[in-house]
């Protein structure tokens, strides 16, 4: 760590961790729920348990990109950054927020919570993923606003490198889509299109940039690869991103009464959509590989491979899967969708995160990495999570397969419950990966709080 | 090789294939727009539809339900559910009327929302509006 002022993203990762064991907790409890459908109801119906699932999920991704932000990019400026009190603060305001708005989803009805919060005035409520109240969101747009002024004024008044220019354009693109969560009109397909306009603009999109460019900073951190190289790199996988992706919504508009052209448009651009995953991992292969230096920090190195590899496998390979429209006809909103939303999550922009605390956090500590006895924990950690992961995406295209054939495929279609009660030994192995999955999160989150015994292995600068 | 494709033409691609694209989708949406009267059934979309929407959102039916396959995967799909129940508006909501407040021993369950009879009849509305947008025949058969 160069600057002083790097350190504010601490507080951002250990609040991330901290969401994150709470994300898993839930979907344990989703997936109990799945076999035992009267587990903790009424107390807890699965809706309100899927929306902490999720809605967690989203906020500490968040909370790791504005740390791995903090963090990188006064290195990359040169300079302190603009302003950490600003950064402390809204820290404080988003973690408010965030609580409060979770323990209004557990402790008041969601009818209420509308009422409360006023859903009347401006109507933003009850969408998938968009599940806050007006205000929270309100909330995020101020948040994001003091967030980007702050990093953008670090990255105007410094050093500009393509790095932390990739890293702002995802950000203000993130902030941006955002605001189409404000647009939800009463036309039932218009609602639809627009949604997406935040969903998979998001993921298929600009977060891609963030992703990238995170990633590349901790390769050029990590292996000593010059600059011009991995900045080449990053430009092209960023245009095939886009160039791919932005048409690639058009996978989402096949059934929602939108026109049928997007059949065509869709499946043409999204199945070109794994281009830049894959791009992605030949890139951080290739920088691993020419290496300039051995880093101390192995597991971050393991991260970051993780990361190339299981977001080309949860989103080029699992979104492939699905995304033609005559497959999409029989697979939209089953089991399979539930696959790929899981393994690409992961895979991308779980694991990018994870990357970049594994990196960060030990310098933000003065060592250049763990202790070894913890590196072997935080590798542990990472195989439970990945492996489990990969299995529980393995039984739920197994549901998935079996629901379409008897649901929708074969020539007696079953009823959506009676098909369910007949896959619940997918539902039973899924849960029990998830068991694996949450010890993964639990030796990661103490690898990096138990005591560390050895000395550390060597002493700043980095 | 390192030489014949430089970092500038990599930026250059950046930028303008992604503005490109960006004024593609934009021109695509402008005529899914312009298109959507034909498909989106919004001669349909009455005060009551509207308002059963809303009953839909404050109530978080997606967080168990798909409609036209977007939503949770918990539950049945709802978007041809007025078709499914024989376009019959009163046993839609005698199902949803009847929910047992502390749910089915054993099996997945939906909450008692308590509605009025003016609010099961929004929704069932909400739900009927939805059932007549054209999805290019999705769902593939009634089962949703
Ligand atoms: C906690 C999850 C949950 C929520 C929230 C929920 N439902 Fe359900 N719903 C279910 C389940 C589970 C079934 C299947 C019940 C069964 O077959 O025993 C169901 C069935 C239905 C059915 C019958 C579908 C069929 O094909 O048999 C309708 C209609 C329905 N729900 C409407 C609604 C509406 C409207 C809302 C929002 C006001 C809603 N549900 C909210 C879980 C939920
Ligand atoms: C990291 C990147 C990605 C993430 C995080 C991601 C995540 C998701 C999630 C969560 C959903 C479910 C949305 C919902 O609730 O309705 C979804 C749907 C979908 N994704 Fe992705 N995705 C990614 C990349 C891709 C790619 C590259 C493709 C195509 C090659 C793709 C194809 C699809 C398709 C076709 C659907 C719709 C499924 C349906 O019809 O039900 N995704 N994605
Ligand atoms: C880092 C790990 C995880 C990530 C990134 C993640 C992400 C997600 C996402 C994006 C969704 C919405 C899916 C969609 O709309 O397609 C979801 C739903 C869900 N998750 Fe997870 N999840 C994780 C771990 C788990 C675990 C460990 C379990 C259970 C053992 C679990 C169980 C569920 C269930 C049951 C749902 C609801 C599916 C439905 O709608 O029917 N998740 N999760
Ligand atoms: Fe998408």
């Amino acid at each position: 760590m160069q600057y002083q002022s790097q350190s504010v993203a601490k507080l951002y990762f250990l609040a991330a961790m901290g969401l994150f064991a709470g994300q898993i907790l839930f979907g344990i409890i989703l997936g109990l729920q799945y076999v035992m459908g009267d587990f903790l109801f009424p107390e807890i119906p699965f809706n309100v348990a899927r929306m902490v699932h999720t809605n967690l999920l989203i906020v500490w991704l968040l909370f790791g990109f504005m740390g791995a932000s903090y963090y990188l990019v006064p290195e990359e400026s040169g300079r302190e950054l603009y302003s950490p009190k600003l950064a402390v603060l809204m820290f404080w305001v988003f973690l408010v927020a965030g609580a409060l708005t979770i323990l209004g989803y557990l402790f008041v009805p969601y009818s209420g919570l509308a009422q409360m919060t006023g859903n009347g005035i401006l109507p933003t409520m009850g969408r998938e993923f968009l599940e806050q109240p007006t205000i929270t969101k309100l909330g995020i747009v101020v948040v994001a606003l003091a967030f980007l002024y702050n990093v953008g004024m670090t990255v105007l008044t410094g050093r500009k490198t393509v790095v932390t220019i990739v890293l702002m354009t995802g950000l203000v693109g993130l902030a941006v889509f955002f605001l189409f969560s404000f647009y939800n009109p009463d036309n039932l397909v218009k609602d639809k299109y627009f949604w997406w306009w935040v969903v998979h603009l998001w993921v298929e999109g600009v977060w891609e940039l963030i992703l990238a460019s995170i990633l590349a900073f901790v390769l050029i951190k990590t292996t000593g690869v010059d600059r011009e190289v991995i900045e080449k790199w990053l430009y092209i996988i960023i245009a095939m991103t886009l160039i791919t992706g932005i048409i690639g919504t058009g996978h989402h508009y096949y059934w929602i009464g939108t026109p049928s052209y997007w059949q065509w448009w869709g499946s043409i651009f999204s199945a070109l959509e794994p281009i830049p995953f894959f791009m992605l991992t030949l890139f951080a292969f290739n920088t691993i590989n020419k290496r300039k230096r051995e880093h101390p920090n192995k597991a971050a190195v393991l991260w970051a491979m993780g990361t190339a590899v299981m977001a080309f496998l949860g989103a080029g390979v699992w979104g492939f899967l699905h995304t033609l429209s005559p497959v999409n006809y029989y697979t939209h909103g089953s089991q399979i969708t539930a696959a790929h939303g899981h393994m690409a999550f992961y895979g991308a922009y779980v694991m990018v995160v994870l990357t970049i605390m594994s990196y960060a956090i030990p310098l933000m500590r003065g060592q250049q990495a763990k202790s070894n006895r913890m590196q072997v924990m935080e590798m542990w950690s990472f195989w439970l999570m990945t492996v489990s992961m990969v299995f529980i995406t393995l039984f739920l295209t197994g549901a998935g397969i079996l629901q379409v054939y008897l649901q929708r495929y074969s020539d007696a279609p079953q009823a959506f419950m009676v098909v369910q009660e007949k896959i619940s030994l997918f539902y039973w192995m899924r849960e029990a990966a998830g068991l694996v999955f949450l010890v993964g999160v639990v030796l990661f989150i103490l690898s990096f709080f138990l005591p560390q015994e050895e000395k550390n292995m060597q002493a700043q600068p980095a | 090789m390192q030489e014949v494709f430089t970092k500038s033409m990599a930026r250059n691609i950046y930028y303008g294939g992604s503005m490109f694209f960006v004024l593609l989708f934009l021109a695509l949406t402008f005529d899914t727009q312009g298109a959507l009267p034909k498909l989106d059934n919004s001669q349909n979309l009455t005060e009551q539809v509207a308002a059963g929407k809303r009953l839909w959102e404050e109530n978080n039916c997606i967080g168990c339900h798909t409609l036209l396959g977007e939503g949770a995967y918990f539950a049945p799909e709802l978007g041809n559910v007025y078709k499914r129940f024989g376009e019959n508006k009163d046993a839609i909501k005698a199902f949803i009327r009847s929910r047992p407040v502390e749910g089915i021993p054993g099996r997945r369950s939906m909450p008692q929302f308590n509605f009025t009879e003016e609010q099961l009849d929004n929704i069932v509305e909400f739900l009927k509006y939805s059932s007549e947008i054209n999805t290019n025949n999705w769902p593939p058969n009634i089962q949703g």
